[in-house]
C-alpha cells in the first residue's frame, strides 16, 4: 500500500517508536524566537476544510518562521465550493507549486487518499473522527516537559473519546512509547471496543477509578449536541465526568491536567481546575508551534 | 385455477419436505460432521439416479421440438454439441459421476455415461478433467442499464457474466430511470442490448423504489420479470411490505428484499466493530440488517402463500430468523455473496473504497455463521451483487466512496478457494448454490438443471486451476474489486448459453 511521499505525516497508528522519538526530539532543538530558516524558499499550502483557530495559526506560524511561504485554502470561496473533488483538489494544488500540503477535513482518511495520489508530502491536521497526529505528538512533548520518561506513566483519557480525532492520535501514540493508558467515559462516549485500539488500554466508567494515581488527566471536550442525541442528561454528565478540584487531588501529586481545547468551563472541568497550577492547558497550546515546525522541517527532510 | 393452486399445493410440499431432509435438525453438530453428512448423501442418491437416467438415454425419440429452438438459428450456433469426457455435478438430478452430455437446439438432449451418446453431434466439446454443470445462474447484479452506462452497459456486464461463468443473471431496477414499468422491463430485454447471457429483469417493488406506491405486479410478471425489489433500499414501511407479500402471494412472486433499516445506518461506512472505531467512522450494526429480515419472516408466516427472498445477506443474526421461517414452513429464500464469506471488515484496512460495500463487511464470527448456513442449505444461493462504479466514484473519501463491488468474475473463484478448499464444503454443494439453488428461489423453468429437456445453458469450469485475477483485464467496464491480484482456484474453461459457446477461457 502506497504510503504517501517521504515526510508525509498521515497518522499516529503507521509511524514506528523511534519516528516519534525522532519528531519529538526535533521539537526540543526548535526556538520560535530564534528559528532556523529550515523551509526557505518552500511553499506550504494550508487546505483547511474545516473550521480552526490553533492549528491553523500554529502551522502557519512554524511555516512562516522558517522562511516559507504559506498559502491558506479554504472550502468557502474556493473551487471546493463549484464541487471539485479532493484529489483534482490536489493536483491543482501541486501545479500551483506547493511543497507540502497540510490538510484539515471533516472527512476521515483524505490526507491518506491525497498522499495516495500525490508525490509532496502529505500533513495531516486532523482528519474526520481519525486522526490528528500533529495534536498527538504536541501533548507528548508537553508531557515529556513536565515527566522524564513515558514508560510506566500513568495517563486517563477521560470524555468523548468515540467522536476525537485527538484521543485516537494519543492512544496510539502513549502506548508505542510505553505508557499505560486509562480510557473513561459513559458507554457512549467509551464504548467497549475502544479497547482494541492499541494494545493494553483500560476502559473504566468512573472518573474516581481513572483518575486515583494518574500521572496526567486528559480531558476531551464534550459537544452538548451529541449529549442530546444519546440522551444522556448534561447534569449527569457533569455529577459523574466532570473534572473538579476534589477529584483532581486523587491523581498524584505532580500530576498535570491537559486539554486539546476548546475548553468550556463548567462542563467538562470546573474553572478551578483550568486555572490551576497543574493545568498545563496553555502551555499545550504554546507547544503547539515547536512541535509543527519539527513536522514541516520533517517533510522537506531537514529535521 | 383450482388445478393450479392444487399444483402449487403439492409442489410446495414436495420442496418443503425435501428441504426438511436436507435440513440438519441438531444445531450443535460440528462443521465437519455436517459435511461428512453431506457427502455421504450424494452418492446413494447418485447410484439411485444413474438408472433412470439410462432408461432416458435409451429412449427411442427425442423430445418434441419446443417453438423456442424453431427460431432462426444463428450462423455462429452449431445445432448440436457434445460434451465428451466431463465429469457431470447436476444437484438438481442428483447427478455426480463421469457423463457426456448431448445438446441439440438449445435443449438438452441427453446425459449418459461416457461413451453411451447415441446421437450424433457437429461440434465436440473435450472436457476430460473438467467439471460439467448446470449454467450458473446469479440473481443479484447490476447492468447500470438504462441510464448508467459510464458504470456498465447490459452487454460489458454480461460478457463478464459469461467470463465468469454465469448464463443466467437477474438485473436489479436501481437503474436511471427505475425499472418500475412494463415498458422498461421489455427494454432490458430487448436484443438490442446485446447481452450475452440470459437476462432476468428484477423489477422495483414501489413506483421510482421510493417505497410509498406498489407498481403493477400482474403487469411487471407479464412483461417478463421474475421478481419485484427496491434493491439499494429496504421496503421499510410495515404495510407496504405486508401489502407486496400479500400480492407475491396471489402471483407467486418473489419480493426481494434489501435489508437495511436506514433509520439506523445513516452516515456509517462500514461494519461496526474495532475497525470502524480505529478509522473514526460510525459503524453499521447487524441490527440494522437483522431486525427487517426478522420483522419480514414475521410477516411471511402470516401471509399465505408468500414469498420472501432476502438479498445479499450478511449477518449471522439474520439466519436465525431465516431458520425460523423455514421451519414454520412459510417460502422463505436467502443468497449470500462471495465477498461476504471471503472477506471480514478488516479488510477495509486504510480506507479501501473497493471495500466499501452495502451491506458491509462484517466480523470473522459472521463469516463462520454464513459458511456453515451455505453448507447446511439456510442459505439458497450465492449471488455476487455485482455493483459496478466508475473510478471518480470510488477514488474519493471513503464516506463519499459509492458502496458496491465487482463480483461476477470472481464468484467461483472465491467459492471454491474459500468453501471448497479451506472450508471442504463439497464441490456438489457449491454447484447447487449456483445452479438449482437460484433456479428455484426464482421459479426460472428450464434452467439451473441438465435434465432432458431444459435449456442448453452450460458451464464447464476448472476445480483445481489456480490463476491470478487481474482487475484490469476484466470485461466489466468498471474496476472496483477488492481482489485484483488475488490467487484463486478454479476457474468457467467455458459457458455455454442455449448451446452456444459464449465464452471460452484461454
Amino acid at each position: 500500500m502506497n504510503k504517501g511521499a517521504r515526510g508525509s505525516l498521515l497518522d499516529i497508528e503507521h509511524l514506528e517508536a523511534p519516528e516519534i522519538l525522532k519528531i519529538l526530539r526535533s521539537a526540543r532543538r526548535m526556538n520560535p524566537q530564534r528559528p532556523r530558516p529550515l523551509l526557505r524558499g518552500k511553499r506550504v499550502i494550508l487546505l483547511f476544510y474545516e473550521p480552526s483557530t490553533r492549528t491553523r495559526s500554529s502551522f502557519e506560524v512554524a511555516a512562516k518562521s522558517m522562511g516559507a511561504m504559506t498559502v491558506l485554502v479554504q472550502s468557502s470561496g474556493s473551487s471546493i465550493e463549484k464541487g471539485e473533488s479532493l484529489l483534482d483538489t490536489g493536483y491543482t494544488l501541486r501545479s500551483v507549486g506547493a511543497d507540502i500540503i497540510v490538510i484539515r477535513h471533516p472527512l476521515a482518511g483524505a490526507p491518506r487518499l491525497m498522499a495516495e495520489h500525490l508525490d509532496i508530502p502529505i500533513v495531516n491536521a486532523g482528519d474526520g473522527m481519525h486522526e490528528h497526529p500533529s495534536q498527538g505528538l504536541l501533548d507528548a512533548y508537553t508531557i515529556l516537559k513536565h515527566k522524564k520518561a513515558f514508560k510506566g506513566l500513568h495517563i486517563s483519557i477521560i470524555g468523548d473519546i468515540f467522536h476525537s480525532r485527538v484521543a485516537r492520535s494519543s492512544c496510539h501514540l502513549l502506548t508505542k512509547l510505553g505508557a499505560k493508558i486509562t480510557l473513561c467515559g459513559p458507554p457512549e462516549f467509551v464504548p467497549e471496543v475502544a479497547a482494541t485500539l492499541a494494545t493494553g488500554l483500560q476502559v473504566t466508567r468512573h472518573i474516581e477509578e481513572a483518575a486515583r494515581g494518574a500521572d496526567v488527566l486528559m480531558l476531551l471536550r464534550v459537544q452538548k449536541e451529541r449529549l442530546a442525541g444519546m440522551k444522556l442528561r448534561l447534569e449527569d454528565y457533569i455529577a459523574r465526568y466532570q473534572m473538579t478540584m476534589h477529584r483532581l487531588k486523587m491523581a498524584k501529586r505532580d500530576a498535570i491536567v491537559m486539554h486539546p481545547g476548546p475548553i468550556i468551563r463548567g462542563l467538562e472541568l470546573t474553572g478551578e481546575v483550568a486555572d490551576s497550577p497543574q493545568s498545563a492547558i496553555v502551555e499545550e497550546v504554546r507547544n503547539g508551534v515547536p512541535t509543527r515546525m519539527a513536522i514541516l522541517a520533517r517533510a522537506v527532510g531537514r529535521a | 385455477m383450482a388445478c393450479r393452486r392444487a399444483w402449487r399445493f403439492w409442489r410446495a410440499r414436495w420442496e418443503e419436505r425435501k428441504n426438511r431432509r436436507r435440513k440438519c435438525r441438531d444445531g450443535t453438530r460440528s462443521m465437519a460432521r455436517k459435511m461428512r453428512a453431506l457427502i455421504r448423501i450424494v452418492p446413494e442418491r447418485e447410484t439411485r439416479s444413474y438408472s433412470s437416467l439410462r432408461k432416458v438415454a435409451r429412449a427411442p425419440k427425442p423430445r418434441a421440438e419446443s417453438p423456442k429452438s424453431k427460431m432462426p438459428n444463428n450462423k455462429s450456433k452449431p445445432a448440436s454439441l457434445l460434451i465428451k469426457g466431463g465429469h457431470v455435478i447436476d444437484p438438481a438430478s442428483k447427478i455426480d459421476a463421469p457423463m457426456d452430455v448431448l445438446l441439440r437446439d438449445g435443449h438438452v438432449v441427453e446425459v449418459t455415461p461416457p461413451n453411451k451418446i447415441r446421437g450424433s453431434a457437429e461440434e465436440k466439446f473435450d472436457a476430460r478433467g473438467l467439471i460439467v454443470a448446470p449454467g450458473f445462474i446469479d440473481l443479484h447484479v447490476h447492468l447500470r442499464e438504462p441510464g448508467q452506462s459510464y458504470k456498465e452497459t447490459i452487454a460489458s456486464g454480461t460478457a463478464a457474466a459469461a467470463a465468469g461463468g454465469f448464463t443466467s443473471v437477474c438485473c436489479m431496477p436501481n437503474t436511471s430511470p427505475v425499472l418500475d414499468s412494463q415498458e422498461w422491463v421489455n427494454w432490458v430485454r430487448q436484443p438490442e442490448r446485446g447481452a450475452v447471457v440470459n437476462v432476468f429483469p428484477v423489477a422495483a417493488a414501489t413506483n421510482g423504489s421510493k417505497g410509498a406506491v406498489l407498481t403493477d405486479f400482474r403487469g411487471l410478471q407479464r412483461a417478463g420479470a421474475v421478481a419485484v425489489t427496491d434493491d439499494g433500499k429496504p421496503i421499510l414501511d410495515n404495510d407496504t411490505m405486508r401489502e407486496c407479500l400479500r400480492l407475491s402471494g396471489e402471483l407467486s412472486f418473489p419480493v426481494v428484499q434489501h435489508a437495511e433499516d436506514t433509520r439506523q445506518t445513516e452516515g456509517c461506512p462500514m461494519n461496526d466493530g474495532p475497525t470502524s472505531f480505529r478509522l473514526g467512522l460510525h459503524g453499521w450494526k447487524t441490527s440494522a440488517e437483522s431486525s427487517i429480515v426478522d420483522r419480514d419472516v414475521q410477516l411471511a408466516q402470516r401471509i399465505p402463500n408468500s414469498r420472501l427472498h432476502v438479498a445479499h445477506l450478511s449477518a449471522a443474526d439474520s439466519l436465525k430468523a431465516v431458520r425460523r421461517g423455514k421451519r414454520s414452513r412459510a417460502h422463505v429464500t436467502c443468497e449470500v455473496t462471495p465477498h461476504h464469506f471471503t472477506l471480514t471488515d478488516e479488510a477495509v484496512g486504510d480506507y479501501n473504497t473497493n471495500c466499501k460495500m452495502n451491506p458491509p463487511l462484517r466480523s470473522a464470527a459472521d463469516i463462520e455463521s454464513l459458511i456453515v448456513a451455505l453448507g447446511d442449505g439456510t442459505v439458497d444461493a450465492i449471488a455476487t451483487d455485482h455493483a459496478p462504479h466508475a473510478s471518480h466514484e470510488k477514488q474519493v473519501e471513503f464516506e463519499r466512496a459509492a458502496f458496491g463491488i465487482t463480483g461476477l468474475e470472481t464468484a467461483l473463484g472465491l467459492a471454491i478457494t474459500k468453501l471448497h478448499r479451506d472450508h471442504r464444503l463439497p464441490l456438489a454443494r457449491i454447484v447447487e448454490l449456483l445452479t438449482s439453488g437460484p433456479a428455484r428461489v426464482f421459479d426460472l423453468r428450464g434452467r439451473g438443471s441438465l435434465a432432458r429437456g431444459s435449456f442448453a445453458d452450460v458451464t464447464i469450469f476448472d476445480p483445481k486451476k489456480r490463476w491470478t485475477f487481474d482487475v484490469s483485464k476484466s470485461r466489466s467496464l468498471s474496476r472496483n474489486s477488492p481482489f485484483d491480484g488475488w490467487q484463486l482456484t478454479g476457474k468457467a474453461v467455458a459457458t455455454i448459453v442455449t448451446g452456444r459457446i459464449v465464452h471460452r477461457d484461454g
